[in-house]
């Protein structure tokens, strides 16, 4: 088995906030990341699909191909926007790193052929800070 | 060490905040056209990363040219505690009539500063608005 990884990056804005809580009890749990006038950050996204590399191309999967459907419907979707406000796949949702990684997960599985197996979804929020999701077993 | 060496020391530091560029003398199809996705209204956000460059001569009785964690603490009174984790444009004295661009950012940061480093050291900032964009003050 073989993983390729693509990487992507997107800047978007968001708070933690959990509407079913009071202002105070939201910055108990979440402190400064509460702020109800959001904040941002520089994410970076990491995709990696696994499979056999194919014996006439070489590759597991065209990685341009990949990257057009990591544009089209991951950084088309919350570049340069606000994750809580202006993401259709959030909403609802708590903005946290683990919700938007689970999120792109969902989103990009039906779009990729069959054959090619999502491995992990790896984003970081801040050069210090990065969730890894695996999907379910 | 009978010379006057002139050393710069650095200081890293980062903040987190959200901001949107708008000029408020434009329409809405002005401001899309010069400021493209960075006028979302919703705002967006980025990782700042600061570099606080202080250059003077080395003081003979402490061997520094500025204390660090002086300069750390200055930073993070007039910088971080003002604009981490904040909205640029709805939270800052300093950005409410002011565009949040990285450049007009540098310029804010560098005025802030001043006042607390000694006025025989020069002081440089450069600012990190993604790992790819960064701005310089002076220039």
């Amino acid at each position: 088995m073989v993983y390729l990884t693509r990487k992507e990056h997107f800047n978007a804005a968001h708070k933690l906030y959990n509407p079913a809580w009071d202002k105070q009890k939201n910055e108990e749990v979440f402190g400064k990341c509460a702020n109800e006038n959001w904040h941002g950050h520089n994410f970076e996204l990491y995709v990696t699909v696994k499979g056999k590399p194919d014996p006439e191309t070489g590759f597991i999967f065209d990685v341009k191909k990949l990257s057009k459907i990591i544009q089209e419907h991951i950084i088309e979707k919350v570049d340069h926007k606000n994750l809580n406000l202006d993401v259709d796949f959030m909403r609802g949702k708590m903005c946290s790193t683990e919700n938007l990684a689970l999120g792109i997960w969902n989103e990009l599985i039906p779009h990729l052929p069959a054959g090619v197996k999502l491995h992990s979804i790896k984003l970081y929020e801040t050069p210090r800070i990065y969730v890894e999701y695996f999907g379910e077993d | 060490m009978t010379t006057h060496h002139k050393v710069a020391v650095i200081r890293r530091e980062h903040f987190n905040a959200a901001h949107r560029l708008h000029n408020p003398n434009w329409d809405d199809a002005t401001n899309q056209k010069v400021f493209g996705k960075c006028n979302n209204p919703h705002f967006h956000g980025h990782n700042y990363e600061l570099e606080v460059k202080v250059t003077g001569e080395i003081d003979a009785r402490t061997g520094y040219v500025m204390d660090m964690k002086i300069l750390s603490d200055i930073i993070q009174e007039q910088v971080i505690e003002r604009f981490d984790h904040r909205n640029l444009n709805l939270d800052t004295e300093e950005f409410k009539n002011l565009n949040p661009t990285a450049e007009n950012i540098v310029v804010v940061i560098y005025q802030l500063l001043r006042p607390h480093i000694n006025s025989s050291c020069e002081l440089h900032i450069r600012l990190y608005e993604t790992p790819r964009n960064f701005v310089e003050f002076p220039a």
